[in-house]
């Protein structure tokens, strides 16, 4: 994993800094935070997209969305439901997009 | 979008423990109040580290300026707020993001809620309304551990100038200064009630902090009664890395 779309993480036994064990917290971030890695893939910003859950049918801008980063990549999540709505994750090599969440993302129409 | 070399041209000591650094980068164009840069440093063995940060100065060409808060053991931020120094080189990408921008041409009320450096891109807001002279009526709720933790205050003050438009409510969760009507406490239904633009007025929210604050704020506002929608929300994480 390089490091493009890496943010501060807990120690990896989940500790806090200071040792003292701590329940692991769901923390995420918002859709917001993935603005950049997708803008190396796309021309127009995505976090301003509406997208359509394929799970539960709620919509709402990509920017709104909660973005998980502690695994390989990044994990968007619909806020509605939980299921996964995309997953970016980048190798040495490639990257790999999943969008499988959405049914449809609507752009305003460049003009 | 690629990455763009920066150089660092101005620091400015905020807090104790918080710092704004002017980054000077060619051909930027301007960007919109609530955007975010990544920056990129590289060691001298190829390492490279990568954060979000919000924008805090007014739209300008040429130049934008960030606002760090140390955090403890933190990667990148103990660098930015005590070592970078003019001259210094880091790569951004951006201006990011178009879903927490807030346009100086909106006539709504505006409802910012900060926590702690939360306040950056909330700033670049408040700034970019005196420059366009925006009549848009604006609140401001900003939570701080204590007094001198507050980043922007004297700033805050002549923004919030009789006749401004601006009204700007403290809320201290450690300590309070000395004849301060409330106890130190976290924001709570009260106090959004008391210093906050009712949901009737259906005002432009901007919510930016600490996961756990804006969590909190944003399921008190939808509480009392604004929509979902309506409340726009930027997290950082626990170790800081998007604000």
């Amino acid at each position: 994993m390089t490091d493009s779309f890496s943010t501060s993480l807990p120690a990896p036994d989940g500790s806090a800094p200071d040792g003292t064990a701590t329940v692991p917290e769901p923390a995420f971030l918002d859709g917001n935070a993935a603005a950049g890695p997708l803008r190396e893939l796309f021309t127009v910003d995505l976090t301003a997209a509406v997208g359509t859950c394929a799970s539960c049918g709620d919509a709402g801008p990509l920017g709104g969305v909660r973005l998980f980063t502690q695994a390989p990549g990044l994990v968007g999540r619909c806020p509605g439901c939980e299921d996964v709505l995309f997953t970016l994750v980048r190798s040495e090599r490639d990257t790999y997009l999943s969008m499988k969440g959405f049914t449809t993302l609507r752009f305003p129409t460049a003009g | 979008m690629r990455w763009q070399p920066a150089e660092v041209s101005a620091v400015h000591a905020e807090t104790q423990s918080a710092r704004t650094l002017t980054l000077r980068v060619e051909g930027w164009a301007g960007h919109l109040p609530g955007q975010h840069v990544d920056v990129r440093l590289t060691a001298a063995d190829g390492y490279t580290a990568t954060r979000s940060y919000s924008i805090s100065s007014a739209p300008a060409e040429g130049e934008l300026e960030i606002t760090v808060d140390e955090v403890r053991g933190g990667e990148v931020s103990p660098y930015l707020v005590r070592d970078a120094a003019p001259g210094d080189a880091v790569e951004v990408r951006g201006p990011l993001g178009g879903w927490f921008v807030w346009s100086p041409d909106s006539i709504r009320p505006l409802q910012l809620v900060a926590g702690g450096s939360g306040i950056a891109p909330l700033m670049s807001m408040l700034r970019a309304r005196a420059a366009a002279g925006s009549t848009a009526p604006a609140r401001l709720l900003y939570s701080v551990r204590r007094p001198g933790a507050a980043i922007f205050a004297a700033e805050l003050e002549r923004l919030a100038a009789p006749g401004s438009g601006l009204e700007v409510t403290y809320a201290y969760t450690r300590a309070v200064p000395p004849g301060w009507p409330r106890p130190a406490g976290r924001v709570d239904a009260r106090l959004l009630a008391e210093a906050a633009w009712p949901a009737d007025r259906s005002p432009d929210v901007y919510v930016c902090g600490p996961t756990g604050f804006v969590e909190t704020a944003a399921d008190l506002l939808v509480a009392a009664g604004h929509s979902a929608t309506d409340v726009r929300t930027e997290r950082f994480g626990p170790t800081g890395s998007t604000s």
